[in-house]
């Protein structure tokens, strides 16, 4: 075996990924050609196992103004204005280091927005840790990821206005750190990453190179690098806020003088995917002269500068003959701006270093060429046991008041507050509900208008059945919407799942993206972008199987977005949408100690749907006070969720062998309003007192169920 | 009248600020590195991470061209309002007694809190009366409000004490609950709550107003006599 | 020449970091720890030392709640 053979391994390629190079280009690449297609070629680059599936999903709607492949997905929102947004993980470096990884996770994410010429204009996020009560690694990954996460998004002036953390055991070793970002534009200052214009030039923005993330690549090394020189490589990438909200206002301004042809921000693989994309897209060719990139460190190798990950940076390409006015843009910003290279009609991306050529491929050869791998999916026998029980906090024997309580006070379902309070909600004066306000985050629109948006996924139930689990994530999404009275205009997803080469995680894949393609499909809502963070394995086996869904909708009237809480002693309570709940994967279910496994409730669409569009017309209407989707925790958590949050009781009886603990998520509501409001619904009782009571079950204080509620997270952080 | 809002790089509050004052007036951005005021009324320092916070917060911005020209204003009797990073700047600029502090938790703390009206014998609180509550979000890292013991000692004996963080409410550990102080000159106001997030039923609540509203009735007073 | 300006909190002056460093050593078997003070280091190559002090005051400290050391690291 040569040298060359054995390099290809080590930096991932397998031999017939690099016998499939040698006859693409006829030679043996050079190693800045290898360092550029091990990583074009990766998964996180080429989603060669997860391409192919993915075309099962539903991407075209009347919103949708940009579809999956560009930087972010994009919405049309009325009045000339369009809502991009994308979710995307950033799981591993969270893992190694997590306040870098969580809040480079954060800059990465409002890139990819601003990319698209869109402000930036709210963060959700979605995070899994282990469980923090017996894993201080758990405590201390949840304490720092939050701790970058709010470090990044309120230096750079973006609200985080929503999100979502589970605690589950195989998260122990891999944690969920997954972002997404919504950004604001003008129809007409959109733009996209395809390079186009041979003779324009392409300029490099933001920070300086340097060996950031080079990691694997960094086996091509010279030989002349001597030992102990591996330290000078940092795997760790480190977020400047600071640089970022300098280069997104630059970029912003640069757009609305109309002085930039394409625009890309630099990711995964660094220049070399932003580059090769820019031009497979264009259908042009790229020259960039490696060596004109403004290094950080001394010795650069040309690969190195190839595929370095430093944060904040953007490529565009610009006119020559506006290329003085985009530099002194730039200047007046504070931000580095460098022309390293020119649009060519070649197709082809050459690097030139030092006068040599140092790489020249066809664009294509990077972008399209790698070859999609064909899962092999296989549901596990009856019996198998993928994931161990826990350990169980209750038995049976506890009372019903006793469970709620425990339920209330479990990570999974305490109050949020000590992780939202870390974060803006409220900077940009958008923020028309907040965290713990509503179960949508709302933002107002200048055109009078506001948008809805909502981050959900259950790790848990897409275990016990990837189809169901995942469509219910849409669902639950969807209800969210519908709780603050809007209209789903498009979604993203983040799939965290485990190495899908073994075939029940392929099985979980195919099955969890069917899943998702059916919700959409029912629900009208189309998928405009996403991510996949495949092999999020620990020794002791994958993660549970986690499809994340981000939602966006549309609501005309933010004076009457729904909120959560009970208000108005007197009200009568009703119950919306067909719900047959089941212990199986419930929240209760995992305080058993038992482990995910067993029937998820049936999916019945459309009457998920009709339960959807009756509450959204209820609150649009300003018809009732309060509205509040029936989730984990079952409809008694729900009902304590609307009592604490109003800080009011209530009275009611369920009807006949409703479990008050078990979930169907995504299909019932519990609404609150003036009776005469809610007739004709299935009213079960009444809001007033100073305890939540349920006929038959248990009474308990309102102080009591927030006390609970609030100590429940407090106290691991 | 009109207000200037000083933008600076890493300034995050700056365009709510604007808005904020646009409820009760004309307002305009002004950029860090130009040396001209444009002759506005009152200029408003606003939140944000100045500089990133490198070193310590507001300890770079202080040095930006358009602050030479703040402090000679606030010489002159000029209105200044620092909110959050502003008044850190306005502190380590010299215009403001004190210092602040990282919050007594070490973490950044987003809230609603209730304030209580200390004094109203300014250009900032003379439309309030002693004791009012407002209801205010703060949103900071760095907001443990210090002074020295002379500093403190004045502040209380001068009345410039303007805001309080109302009992049970003080989100940082700021000295005897102090969310606002003024300069001797009772012209250059710092507070760390915002009151430009507070001026919208649509997204919160409007107590922020009362600071906006007093400051136009002050200078259109002043433009009577 | 090369120096460093250690920079820490004025005696006296409430150091929440310093006091959770504190709390956290015996947490992990490290006993007889007291006075636990964080501050931040500052490197810089200077031509005229002279000018240190000056620096510290107006830009590298804030004197109203920081101490400063000025260190000679040798040459650079």
């Amino acid at each position: 075996m040569t040298g060359a053979t054995a390099r290809h391994r080590e930096l991932g390629l397998t031999d017939g990924e690099y016998e499939l190079i040698l006859s693409l280009l006829g030679r043996e690449p050079s190693a800045t050609e290898l360092a550029m297609l091990s990583l074009m070629w990766s998964e996180h680059c080429a989603y060669k196992h997860s391409r192919k599936v993915l075309r099962r999903l539903p991407t075209d709607g009347p919103a949708v103004l940009m579809g999956p492949g560009e930087n972010a997905g994009v919405v049309d929102v009325g009045g000339g204005l369009a809502v991009a947004f994308k979710v995307e993980s950033h799981n591993h470096p969270s893992a190694v280091e997590p306040f870098q990884g969580a809040a480079t996770g954060v800059g990465g994410i409002l890139r990819d927005v601003f990319a698209v010429g869109a402000r930036p204009i709210a963060v959700l996020d979605s995070l899994r840790f282990g469980e923090p009560a017996g894993s201080r690694r758990s405590r201390y990954l949840l304490e720092r990821a939050v701790a970058g996460i709010g470090h990044y998004g309120n230096s750079i002036g973006v609200p985080t206005v929503g999100g979502e953390i589970y605690f589950e055991p195989s998260y122990e070793q891999n944690c969920l750190v997954n972002a997404m970002c919504l950004g604001l534009a003008p129809h007409e200052r959109l733009i996209r990453s395809a390079a186009a214009g041979p003779g324009n030039v392409l300029v490099l923005l933001g920070a300086l190179t340097g060996r950031d993330g080079i990691g694997g690549a960094s086996v091509l090394a010279s030989a002349e690098l001597g030992e102990g020189d591996e330290e000078k490589r940092p795997s760790v990438q480190i977020g400047d806020p600071f640089a970022e909200k300098k280069l997104m206002e630059c970029c912003l301004e640069l757009l609305e003088r109309e002085l930039l042809t394409s625009l890309q921000d630099l990711g995964a693989a660094g220049l070399t995917s932003s580059s090769s994309e820019m031009a497979a897209k264009g259908g042009v060719g790229l020259e960039i002269v490696a060596d004109r990139v403004p290094v950080r460190e001394p010795g650069m190798e040309p690969f190195e500068v190839m595929v370095s990950e430093s944060q904040e940076r953007m490529l565009c390409v610009v006119e020559p003959e506006r290329l003085e006015e985009v530099l002194a843009i730039c200047e007046r910003w504070e931000t580095l701006a460098t022309p390293i290279g020119q649009v060519t009609d070649s197709g082809r991306l050459r690097v030139l270093w030092r006068g040599e050529v140092v790489a020249d491929l066809a664009a294509s050869v990077l972008v399209d060429e790698c070859p999609l791998y064909d899962l092999e999916p296989a549901e596990p026998g009856a019996g198998i046991v993928l994931y161990g029980p826990g350990p169980a906090l209750l038995d049976g024997g506890q009372s019903a008041a006793e469970t709620l309580l425990t339920l209330l006070g479990s990570p999974n379902l305490a109050s949020r507050l000590p992780v939202f309070e870390q974060y803006d909600p409220v900077v940009q004066s958008r923020t028309v509900r907040r965290p713990d306000q509503a179960d949508a985050a709302v933002l107002a629109l200048p055109t009078g208008e506001a948008i809805a948006v909502a981050i959900d996924g259950n790790g848990r139930r897409v275990a016990c059945d990837p189809r169901r689990g995942a469509a219910e994530a849409v669902l639950e999404c969807a209800a969210n919407l519908a709780c603050v009275g809007a209209t789903p205009l498009g979604l993203t997803n983040c799939l965290n799942f485990g190495n899908p080469e073994k075939p029940h995680v392929a099985w979980q894949l195919t099955e969890a993206v069917d899943g998702l393609a059916q919700a959409c499909d029912a629900l009208g809502v189309p998928v405009v972008g996403g991510n996949v963070s495949l092999y999020n394995e620990a020794p002791s086996g994958p993660i549970l199987p986690t499809p994340v869904v981000g939602m966006v909708g549309r609501l005309a009237d933010p004076s009457r977005a729904g909120r959560l809480a009970f208000s108005a002693a007197g009200d009568a309570i009703a119950l919306v949408g067909a719900f047959e709940p089941v212990s199986g994967g419930s929240e209760l279910a995992k305080l058993r100690g038992e482990p995910p496994a067993g029937p998820l409730p049936e999916l019945d669409f459309e009457s998920a749907r009709a339960a959807h569009e009756r509450v959204r017309a209820l609150v649009a209407a300003g018809a009732v006070r309060s509205a509040h989707d029936i989730a984990e925790g079952g409809v008694a958590v729900a009902l304590a969720e609307c009592c604490v949050a109003g800080g009011v009781g209530a009275s009611v009886t369920l009807p006949a062998g409703l479990d008050p603990f078990g979930e169907a998520p995504g299909r019932a509501f519990i609404v609150s309003g003036p009776a005469e409001a809610l007739a004709g619904l299935d009213v079960i009782g009444r809001v007033g007192g100073e305890a939540l009571s349920i006929a038959d079950l248990l009474e308990v204080a309102v102080s009591e169920l927030r006390s609970a509620r609030d100590r429940g997270l407090a106290r691991f952080l | 009248m009109r207000f200037g809002v000083i933008r600076f790089p890493g300034s995050c509050d700056d365009v709510d600020a604007l808005l904020a004052c646009r409820r009760v007036g004309e307002a305009e951005l002004l950029w860090h590195a130009d040396r001209d005021l444009r002759g506005v009324d009152a200029v408003v320092v606003p939140g944000g991470f100045s500089y990133g916070d490198y070193l310590r917060a507001g300890a770079i911005a202080r040095f930006a061209p358009v602050m030479a020209q703040v402090a000679e204003f606030a010489r002159a009797g000029g209105i200044v309002l620092g909110i959050c990073n502003g008044f850190q700047v306005l502190c380590e600029a010299g215009l403001l007694p004190g210092a602040l502090l990282p919050n007594t938790s070490l973490r950044f703390v987003f809230r609603q809190v209730a304030l209580e009206v200390a004094s109203t014998d300014s250009p900032f609180t003379c439309g309030c009366e002693i004791g009012r509550r407002l209801s205010i979000p703060v949103k900071h890292t760095t907001g443990r409000f210090y002074a020295p013991a002379d500093q403190l000692r004045a502040l209380h004996a001068e009345d410039r004490i303007l805001l309080r963080y109302a009992p049970g409410h003080n989100p940082n550990g700021s000295l005897d609950d102090i969310a606002g102080v003024c300069n001797e000159g009772r012209n250059v106001f710092g507070l760390m709550p915002h009151p430009e997030h507070a001026v919208d039923p649509l997204t919160g609540s409007v107590d922020g107003l009362a600071i906006f509203e007093s400051i136009r009735a002050h200078v259109a007073g002043r433009a009577l006599v | 020449m090369r120096a460093r300006v250690l920079v820490k909190p004025k005696a006296g002056i409430l150091d929440p970091q310093g006091q959770a460093v504190e709390r956290a050593l015996p947490a992990l078997g490290f006993t007889g720890v007291a006075n636990v003070h964080v501050g931040r280091l500052i490197e810089l190559d200077v031509e005229d030392p002279d000018q240190l002090p000056e620096m510290c005051r107006r830009l590298l400290t804030n004197p109203l709640i920081e101490d400063f050391e000025i260190v000679d690291a040798g040459s650079s």
